[in-house]
């Protein structure tokens, strides 16, 4: 250890913020989660490595599998009309599991724009989407999509003309919901690679339009 | 498993119920009108699997949509705004 220090843990001459340590208490349902999954492994039920690989590749879902349902279905009326229809059929032609829950999937039209939210807790299309943004869970959007959704679509930067009807999905039950977006003018004849790239993760929730960049 | 009770298109009201415990029907829509936009299926019922009954026998589930200005009195939006609920059948009566 350097001698002009008059510590012992720092060793660098300059000063850098580190990473926030976590090592408060645990909360009584982080209790009860280490618990659980200790005694399925005990008793093995389940193995540490399996949780581990579930873990992994839920984390692995991302918005680029819904963007890739989006694009074909911009690219191809016959694909765009049995992803309304038969969804989980359609998801699965294109190698994208659903799940067990049940997909609805809602456009967007010159009439009407989709927004989906789950009031009473986070039902999201993980699926399909991934893990759903923290403001999707956040109390105060789960409680004014449903009240004020024009206003909530406002502030991040949407503006729905009174023209086109604003339908919100609140997904209470077994549904999981969609958006197909409106695929924006301008993009005739683009690859579905290309159109994927514009087909964001809030464009499938309905906060946002696709847009070309 | 029987039949769903209602049709698309039925207009129908949803149970001004207190309900202690889980439950999937959010207070805000209790106690209003609306009309059956589709029948989702049947599932066992969540607010049995909760407590890890079985939730059988199954019930139909329904998608509902409300006019969004009979929800929220001082809803700021035009007419044709709406929001959809997904409704187990226990919850809905004949409006």
């Amino acid at each position: 250890m350097s001698t002009h220090h008059d510590h012992d843990h720092d060793h660098h001459d300059h000063k850098h913020p580190t990473q926030p340590d976590v090592d408060g208490p645990l909360t009584y349902h982080q209790r009860l989660e280490i618990a659980v999954r200790e005694l399925l492994i005990e008793k093995g039920i389940v193995t540490a490595d399996e949780v581990r690989r579930a873990i992994e590749a839920m984390d692995a879902r991302t918005p680029a599998q819904g963007a890739r349902i989006v694009a074909h279905a911009w690219a191809d009326p016959a694909y765009k009309k049995k992803l309304l229809t038969e969804p989980r059929e359609a998801s699965l032609e294109l190698g994208v599991d659903p799940g067990v829950t049940k997909l609805v999937v809602v456009e967007n039209t010159d009439k009407v724009h989709n927004l989906v939210v789950c009031t009473l807790c986070s039902c999201y299309p993980r699926s399909i989407l991934g893990l759903p943004p923290d403001w999707y869970k956040s109390r105060a959007y789960r409680s004014r999509a449903v009240r004020e959704p024009r206003k909530v679509m406002s502030e991040f930067g949407l503006e729905i003309p009174d023209d086109i009807a604003v339908r919100v999905h609140d997904s209470t039950a077994d549904m999981r919901y969609l958006v197909l977006p409106k695929r924006p003018k301008g993009t005739e004849g683009w690859s579905e690679e290309k159109l994927a790239a514009i087909v964001t993760r809030d464009t499938m929730i309905g906060i946002a339009e696709a847009r070309i960049p | 498993m029987s039949q769903a009770r209602f049709q698309p298109g039925d207009r129908v009201k949803v149970r001004n119920a207190e309900v202690v415990g889980h439950m999937r029907t959010p207070r805000y829509i209790r106690g209003h009108e609306g009309e059956v936009e589709r029948i989702c299926g049947f599932f066992a019922n969540p607010e049995e699997l909760a407590y890890n009954r079985h939730g059988l026998p199954k019930r139909a589930l329904y998608r509902v949509r409300f006019d969004q200005k009979k929800v929220w009195p001082d809803y700021q939006g035009p007419a044709g705004d709406t929001v959809d609920v997904e409704i187990y059948e226990h919850w809905l009566d004949k409006a």
